[in-house]
């Protein structure tokens, strides 16, 4: 059961095989146990867990589940759900249980699935290695000395480690894709709009995007189709036609045009990351599919572009964490000013200060323009780098992390060595176009390997197909971490 | 661009968070190393490129000046530090 896909869960709750509230303790109980070491989960409330579970399994039984029924999903800490306490693993929301729902928590619960608990991740999604946490590291479940990837660390360790089926994340600059590669499991940024940010706590909001991770891509099409699609409280979100993400899984990929950004391939990729790259390409050749070298010249300043447009959003998002409305207020000022003042250095740790502070600084008078201004720019042109590439090919592939995961501590004295890691990853959310990874071997370490599949604007079915005919031919995404 | 203490000093005024002296000059040096990143933007010409602030170059949706919301402000206010009357209570701003 703790191995079993969606599908198979699934059609085992439908024929009452198992119960959601059978299911949903067994993922309890491994979740409970492994937390203590593992850090994945922030808040476990088995009570109103269970609660769920119980009005799942009335749905089933009168015959009324669908895709999800039933099913227990782990929430980043990032995502508003009514009762719960919701704290983004920042001190400054320590305290703070959410009066509603997200969009996306609306849209699970609609469908029946079961709120597991939140995990654990990077303050403020701001981070790399789930390491800047008010709730301290997640463990990889892989080499325990090891970060599980950020900011989406809990999720993927959770997944990875059997403690949940199925969870949601968010990704910014990576932070799906990165902890999926690094915990060795499939995720997936969607295309910028199509899923609400309504109630997912804001970073930078015209980069942030809700997504999902799973075991494989098989996994990932449900929970897509349960949570994507049009929400007027989200002004960014687009008006489409409904589609079913899993129309195309089984269509064979032969003849699919890869494309690789030879920038993608140069110096700073580790070796024993590139091999893994190199066999997983030649399954897609085995495949049928035919390979083309591209290239995406502005790589190179995808991530000073980031880290001034990232940030600069940031600085304006986390202004809302004063001490008046919600959240911790400092115990001692002598005015307004110094509530703020003090409120906000108290709460906000080390990294997510830092950020604001750059924020500021590139959006204030006089730097404006040679800052904020240039990188908006540089995000046109890499913008249009992707355009040109989708001219000569369906998807890109190429490395989702530099290297496998990396000690805990390795990168904290120096975040420039940090931000560095998200090269391959943050392209994609700079132009907008959806991205995942599925896991592609092993390092020599005997750490996981991600792949990165990367699309054009909506065309997430063909990735999961892509992605899919993959795992049908190769099994890294079946591997466990050695947990009891 | 290189930064002072003075700027640390002024930008953590503008973001009103509270940096003591010794927080400020460990967050210079890093804030600078940060900055030589970004410094590289500086060497792209980007002569007549419109800045993109987002993927698909939305304009923003309107919608009727009707209501359309309860009013939920206990719910709301709930989570607050502190309430009174419906109103949020923070130190007296005017004398």
């Amino acid at each position: 059961m703790l191995n079993a896909s969606l599908s198979e869960l699934s059609s085992a709750l439908a024929r009452r095989a198992v119960s959601s509230v059978e299911l949903t303790k067994l993922f309890l109980e491994r979740a409970q146990r492994l937390n203590a070491t593992l850090n994945a989960f922030i808040t476990l409330d088995p009570e109103a867990t269970l609660a769920q579970a119980r009005a799942a399994d009335a749905l089933l039984a009168r015959g009324e589940g669908q895709a999800l029924t039933g099913i227990p999903v782990a929430l980043k800490d990032i995502f508003c759900a009514q009762g719960w306490l919701t704290t983004c693993g920042s001190k400054i929301l320590s305290n703070f249980v959410s009066p509603y729902d997200a969009h996306v928590v609306e849209r699970l619960q609609a469908a029946g699935a079961v709120n597991l608990g939140k995990t654990n991740m990077d303050e403020f999604a701001m981070g790399s290695s789930s390491e800047t946490s008010f709730y301290g590291p997640v463990r990889n479940p892989w080499e325990q000395t090891r970060v599980p990837g950020g900011s989406s660390g809990g999720s993927a360790c959770a997944v990875a480690a059997r403690m949940a089926p199925v969870a949601l994340g968010t990704d910014t600059g990576g932070s799906i894709r990165q902890p999926a590669a690094l915990c060795g499991i499939s995720g997936l940024k969607p295309t910028y709009g199509v899923v609400s940010r309504f109630g997912m706590i804001a970073f930078a909001s015209s980069l942030d995007q809700c997504g999902p991770m799973a075991k494989s891509a098989a996994d990932l099409a449900p929970m897509l189709n349960a949570i994507a699609g049009f929400d007027a409280r989200d002004s960014t979100s687009l008006e489409r036609p409904r589609e079913d993400y899993a129309r195309c899984l089984d269509q064979p990929v032969a003849g699919m045009r890869i494309g690789l950004p030879k920038e993608f391939f140069a110096s700073g990729l580790a070796a024993d990351v590139a091999r893994a790259l190199e066999a997983a390409l030649a399954e897609f050749r085995a495949l049928g599919c035919s390979i083309v070298e591209v290239s995406l010249p502005q790589t190179r300043l995808a991530v000073p572009t980031y880290y001034v447009l990232a940030p600069a959003e940031a600085s304006s998002n986390l202004a809302r964490f004063d001490g008046v409305r919600y959240g911790y207020r400092a115990p001692d000022y002598a005015d307004l000013r110094e509530m703020y003042m003090k409120t906000r250095a108290q709460g906000f740790g080390a990294e997510v200060k830092r950020r604001i502070l750059i924020g500021t600084y590139v959006l204030s008078h006089g730097y404006y323009d040679a800052y904020y201004l240039q990188a908006q720019r540089l995000r046109r042109l890499v913008a249009q780098d992707f355009a040109n590439a989708f001219g000569r090919c369906d998807v890109l592939m190429g490395p989702t992390s530099p290297t496998t995961a990396f000690k805990i501590g390795a990168k904290t004295a120096d975040p420039v060595q940090m931000y560095l890691t998200d090269i391959y990853t943050i392209p994609a959310p700079l132009a907008g176009i959806p991205a995942l990874s599925i896991p592609c071997g092993f390092g020599e370490d005997g750490l996981p390997v991600g792949l990165q599949i990367m699309g054009n604007y909506f065309d997430e079915a063909r990735m999961l197909n892509v992605a899919h005919q993959y795992q049908k031919a190769t099994d890294w995404h079946l591997r466990a971490p050695p947990i009891e | 661009m290189a930064l002072t203490l003075d700027d640390v000093g002024r930008i953590a005024q503008l973001a009103r968070i509270e940096v003591t002296e010794a927080e400020a000059r460990l967050v210079l040096s890093q804030l600078q190393a940060i900055f030589g990143l970004i410094e590289e933007l500086q060497s792209v010409d980007t002569q007549g490129i419109e800045p993109m602030s987002h993927a698909q170059d939305l304009i923003l949706r309107l919608r009727a000046d009707v209501v359309t919301e309860p009013d939920q402000h206990d719910r709301f206010q709930s989570v607050a530090p502190q309430v009174e009357a419906g109103l949020y209570l923070v130190p007296k701003v005017i004398e």
